[in-house]
């Protein structure tokens, strides 16, 4: 138990002046904009409003400064404030086969209409630091070509085409959100999504390799990735129609899966879905692993006992905040509920003692 | 719904959703060189919220919550009588209001001279910006060799 403490209110003042101090670091050193947090750590800037689960780069890039990095801290920052805003509703579901690439790639059919678009990636770099960024320096302009106009079709269509892969049928049902009502077991398929999207990308990341080595291993193959833009659309009452009320930045994963068939299914390919805020290709892979080592009830799969497969294990650690909060609290003051303990102790040892010293006195 | 009403709904739309999704700069640069300040009264001053986003599972399938956006709202309504709705990304109660005005706007008699100054030119620079980075992108599309094997 935790008792709240009088005093030290001075210290705490003092502690959060000294916080701010070093917050900024040395004044010879120009200060950062949010704006630059914004355009130059963007990918960090992703992982907060991924994790924050509220889209909002420039809130995002705040949170960040404010942290002073700590990108766990400024996930936190972000949740608080989302709770303050009034829900205006929900959007329709966005489609992300009309998202405008800046990448796409498949890992499983080199000629996909479309083509591999590799985008802005660190694939392929050689992962050397480039002492160049040190300094300042014009860049080069990326070269451009022919751009595609057309939409990108999903790979999955072709080999749904084919009937060998496991269909998603479309469905209007309201899912659920775990931002509402707690979380209940079994959760299904959508609030896993969520719970997955939101989670920490260490923890997801961590689940998904270990369905890779061997723990509920599910043969993954990287379908479709593909990064890009795509619109939201929301029913506005007073219109009485849809209109967009922006567009967000995505990230998507579709893995396809072998599938030797089951009790229940034949045998095809099955999948794995990923969607995450922002250009956040690992957790996106990460999270469409995770989300099918999940679905071995539903394909008729065996239990074989891994973590990836404990829905209640997964969803209930995946959060870095409900996580950090439980886990930072034991260092907050227990003055009481450690001076009972040290009683007891003392307690135990003076009882253990008076066992012992009779004995020897008889002797 | 008659067809009129249709094409009135889908021109709305469309103007709608570009000031939704406008860079606020270019948005504020382009109605501040239109020169207008319409007088206006509050149905509903600017309110920044969230909406939360959904996907489908496997892209098409169940829909699911991913997590929310911050979106800015208002309405007003013009001296004749024209009601307009701003409902934009982000937190700037400017934006929100500048939406608000124009919508109102393009349904009075002003609706050509800003389609021709404001949503026109806004249109033409967020495409210019979509297709310079599809041009970057199309640049970056892996183009196969295959070897072909000596056998004959």
């Amino acid at each position: 138990m935790y008792v709240a403490v009088k005093g030290g209110e001075k210290a705490i003042d003092n502690a959060h002046a000294w916080l701010a101090e070093e917050r900024r670091g040395s004044t010879d050193v120009a200060e950062l904009s949010i704006a630059q947090i914004r355009e130059q750590l963007s990918l960090a800037v992703n992982r907060v409003m991924a994790e924050g689960s509220l889209f909002d780069p420039d809130l995002a890039a705040l949170a960040i400064k404010q942290a002073r990095g700590d990108l766990i801290e400024a996930i936190f920052l972000i949740r608080a404030y989302r709770t303050t805003l009034p829900r205006f509703g929900s959007s329709n579901p966005v489609k992300t086969s009309e998202m405008t690439c800046d990448r796409r790639i498949s890992a499983t059919f080199k000629d996909a209409p479309g083509g591999q678009v590799l985008g802005p990636t660190f694939d392929y770099t050689h992962r050397l630091l480039d002492f160049k960024l040190a300094a300042e320096g014009e860049l080069p302009a990326a070269p451009k070509a022919h751009p595609r106009e057309e939409v990108t079709p999903h790979i999955t269509e072709f080999l749904q085409g084919e009937g060998i892969i496991q269909d998603e049928p479309p469905c209007d049902d309201i899912p659920g959100d775990l931002t509402r009502e707690p979380m209940e077991f079994p959760a299904g398929r959508p609030l896993r999504l969520q719970s997955l999207t939101r989670g920490d990308e260490g923890f997801v990341l961590g689940m998904a390799y270990s369905t890779q080595r061997g723990y509920a291993r599910n043969h993954a193959f990287v379908g479709e990735l593909r990064i890009g833009k795509v619109a939201v659309e929301m029913d506005i009452p007073e219109l009485g129609f849809a209109i967009e009320i922006g567009e967000v930045e995505l990230t998507e994963c579709e893995t396809v899966n072998q599938f030797k068939g089951s009790k229940t299914e034949p045998p095809q390919f099955t999948r794995g879905y990923g969607l995450v805020f922002g250009q956040s290709e690992r957790k996106s892979i990460a999270m469409a692993l995770v989300d099918r080592a999940l679905r071995w009830e539903e394909l008729g799969e065996d239990n074989l006992g891994a973590p990836a497969q404990d829905e209640e294990f997964v969803l209930s650690h995946a959060d870095n905040i409900q996580a950090t909060g439980f886990l930072e609290h034991i260092k907050l003051p227990h003055y009481v509920d450690f001076q009972s303990e040290l009683e007891l102790v003392r307690k135990l040892r003076r009882e253990a003692e008076e066992r012992i010293t009779p004995k020897e006195a008889a002797e | 719904m008659s067809e009129h009403t249709e094409i009135a709904h889908a021109a709305r739309q469309e103007w709608m959703g570009l000031l939704a999704r406008a860079p606020e700069q270019m948005l504020m640069e382009l109605w501040g060189a239109y020169e207008a300040q319409p007088a206006f009264e509050w149905l509903r001053s600017p309110e920044v919220g969230g909406v939360m986003v959904r996907g489908r599972t496997g892209a098409t399938g169940a829909p699911f919550n991913l997590g929310e956006m911050t979106v800015t709202r208002c309405s007003l309504v013009l001296g004749d009588g024209a009601v307009g709705h701003g409902y934009v990304q982000g937190r700037s109660k400017p934006k929100a209001q500048t939406a608000a005005l124009i919508d109102a706007l393009m349904q009075t008699t002003a609706a050509d001279d800003l389609r021709a100054r404001v949503i026109g030119p806004l249109r033409q620079q967020m495409q210019d910006a979509k297709t310079s980075r599809a041009a970057k992108a199309a640049a970056t599309k892996v183009e196969f060799f295959t070897m072909v094997r000596g056998e004959d």
